[in-house]
């Protein structure tokens, strides 16, 4: 029952706990009648029932009387949805204690299939950070179903809340390799570990390749002739990723093609140690290694490129490069 | 029909915060202001509108007459709804002939408890309140439908809010709200903007018939035409993108035709755009030129006093033919259509 006002202590500070509370305990007992006893009931077995009215329609949540006449509803209950159609929704980013998700939501007007009228009830569109803009899948003439809970009562709980027809699966997706780079990318990955940077010069054009392939990609001819390059090299292009990656610093992170010098073609690496906003085609850049005792036979050795802070390269000299 | 008017409006000057006084308290300067203005004392009835659930409090508006004076015995009523209704009542009584004058209040604080929440324990017991579905959300479920329907964008909302909260800041009595700016949605597509303030206050009316009407003032607002009508509870069962019931009550009650100003009872940006539609409202029609409830939202008083805003129009000389709307239950449920005219109808 209600405490007595006069009997609360009166509270001058601002305060967000109540002083006072309003509460029948263990909740107000209702009797429900033949009409929503039916759909209580027969929701309690996990169906949706409406009611048929003397002009025909279906009525869903079932009601004693038809709205537009006043008329007492027929007797014959009509198995309706389970799937249903959304025919108007709000929703709550941030909801309120009383809310039944505690996660954003919608609110959702429900007509399911067989019935001419709609159902209010709670629409889980999935998990959503509190303050959540509405979900671009969340709009009017979406086809919807319940998710009923395992232990129901009879209730319009029972229906813990709706959810979207599945539109989509994640299909697990991963094989296991044992891989050989290659004897070029071998004897690559062998300089990589001793911190040289290992190229092939071609014998028909003259520019080094690095990586080495074994081939000169332009002329197709077999290459041996190895050449050390440099840790040094210039920006030819890149790109700014926004989608985090485990080898990069952070997001947002810069890969860049890299012409080291002496290199005839650009190898692809991460750049760093400057804001993404400032990396420039023609970027003076140098490998970062790794502390030696951290060595391994793997391209991270070089965790990414910096600027060495030189002038940048004029782009006439970058541009066959791109 | 017996001529019945408005001779007498008074509100308190709304607090958007708890101001320390009971709801008691905020109401008697009222009926002390309103029983000065027209030097009536007694009345043949009074009829008062609140709302229990806003105090936690069983019978809690029996506490209000002890603003009224209600003693030797008077002839006393109170509807569970917003004061517009008991307008209403008191209508019918001045009617049936026996009385020349009522006294109508209302009053409402909606900071001592979450409104949205208190709402829902308005709602239907067996499907609507046990979701928790709150008063807002609801709304925006309205809104939502309505914006789609008609290809109405957002940003018609705001325009709507900002034209309210204009007219409140040129009202003494309403909340001085700033201009709404860019916000993230309360429920979509509701903005905290689109959304009635929270609001103390109380509001009072005095109705008087014929003759008396003309003692009292020298320009009674005359009721010309008063109708009410009702939609199914369940929103789901019903049109929303329309307000039907608040057009037949607009017909029943003479229809809108030569109305200057009209004070509508929006809770909801959106709201106002449903209602002009319902009303046939022009272009031409100023509606809430006091701000509206979005300046200032004494619930259970404020229906009544969108007829006392309208009404003092009336008064003032400003307006010749004026319409009141009042508003209860879930997304526009049940519409009150007042229309009042400073030439008295032969009825």
């Amino acid at each position: 029952m209600p405490s007595d006002p006069a009997s609360v202590p009166f509270d001058s500070g601002k305060t967000s706990e109540p002083n006072h509370v309003l509460e029948f305990p263990g909740g107000y007992t209702r009797s429900v009648g033949p009409v929503i006893g039916r759909f209580l009931s027969d929701l309690r077995d996990g169906r949706l029932t409406g009611v048929r009215t003397k002009a025909g329609r279906v009525l869903f949540p079932p009601v004693e009387y038809d709205p537009d006449t006043g008329d007492d509803v027929t007797g014959e209950f009509v198995d309706v949805g389970p799937i249903g159609t959304v025919t108007s929704w709000s929703w709550v980013p941030n909801p309120r204690k009383t809310h039944p998700l505690d996660r954003p939501f919608a609110w959702a007007l429900i007509r399911p299939d067989g019935a001419d009228t709609a159902l209010l009830h709670a629409l889980d569109m999935g998990v959503f950070e509190p303050g959540a803009k509405p979900p671009r899948a969340l709009r009017t003439g979406m086809r919807v179903r319940p998710r009923w809970r395992a232990e129901r009562v009879g209730g319009i709980g029972d229906i813990e809340c709706f959810q979207p027809e599945v539109t989509m699966i994640t299909a697990p997706s991963r094989l296991e390799y044992r891989l050989q780079g290659g004897r070029a990318l071998d004897r690559f990955l062998e300089g990589i570990e001793q911190g040289r940077i290992l190229g092939h010069r071609c014998d028909v054009c003259g520019q080094v390749i690095v990586p080495m392939k074994g081939l000169c990609p332009k002329d197709g001819v077999p290459t041996s002739e190895e050449v050390e390059l440099p840790g040094t090299g210039t920006v030819t292009t890149f790109a700014v990723n926004n989608l985090p990656d485990p080898r990069a610093p952070e997001v947002p992170f810069v890969s860049a093609y890299i012409l080291l010098d002496g290199a005839g073609l650009t190898m692809l690496a991460l750049v760093a140690g400057v804001p993404a906003d400032q990396v420039r085609m023609g970027m003076r850049v140098r490998a970062a290694w790794r502390p030696r005792e951290e060595w391994t036979r793997s391209m991270a050795n070089i965790r990414w490129f910096e600027p060495t802070g030189e002038p940048d390269v004029p782009f006439d000299e970058i541009k066959d490069y791109l | 029909m017996r001529p019945v008017a408005v001779v007498a409006f008074a509100q308190t000057r709304h607090t958007g915060e708890d101001a320390g006084l009971s709801e008691t308290e905020l109401l008697a300067p009222v009926i002390t202001e309103i029983k000065r203005a027209t030097g009536v004392t007694r009345f043949g009835f009074t009829c008062s509108g609140s709302n229990d659930y806003l105090a936690g409090a069983p019978f809690s508006f029996v506490s209000a007459l002890d603003a009224v004076g209600a003693w030797p015995p008077i002839s006393e009523s109170h509807v569970e709804m917003d004061a517009a209704w008991a307008l209403y009542e008191a209508w019918v009584k001045l009617q049936h002939g026996e009385i020349d004058t009522a006294l109508v209040y209302g009053f409402g604080k909606t900071s001592q408890a979450a409104y949205p929440e208190v709402f829902t324990q308005g709602l239907d017991p067996y499907y609507l309140a046990p979701l928790g579905v709150d008063q807002v959300s609801l709304a925006a479920l309205q809104a939502r439908a309505y914006l789609e329907h008609t290809g109405t964008d957002e940003r018609r909302l705001q325009e709507i809010a900002a034209k309210a909260r204009a007219g409140g800041r040129d009202n003494p009595s309403a909340l001085h709200l700033d201009d709404p700016g860019e916000a993230d949605y309360e429920v979509a597509p509701l903005r905290p903007h689109d959304v009635a303030p929270v609001t103390d206050g109380a509001a009072a009316i005095v109705l008087a018939a014929g003759e008396r009407a003309r003692d009292l003032v020298e320009r009674p607002a005359w009721i010309t035409g008063i109708d009410h009508r009702s939609e199914p509870h369940q929103p789901g069962f019903r049109d929303l993108t329309c307000s039907p019931s608040t057009r037949l009550a607009a017909a029943k009650a003479g229809g809108t035709g030569g109305v200057e100003v009209a004070e509508l009872h929006t809770q909801f940006s959106h709201e106002e755009l449903i209602l002009r539609d319902a009303l046939d409202l022009g272009d031409g029609v100023a509606v809430n030129p006091s701000g509206g409830p979005l300046a200032a939202n004494p619930v259970m008083a404020t229906g009544l006093i969108r007829i006392g805003e309208a009404a003092a129009r009336i008064a003032g000389g400003t307006a010749g033919r004026v319409l009141a709307h009042a508003t209860s239950g879930p997304c526009l449920q049940q519409n009150l259509v007042c229309v009042m005219s400073g030439e008295q109808s032969d009825g």
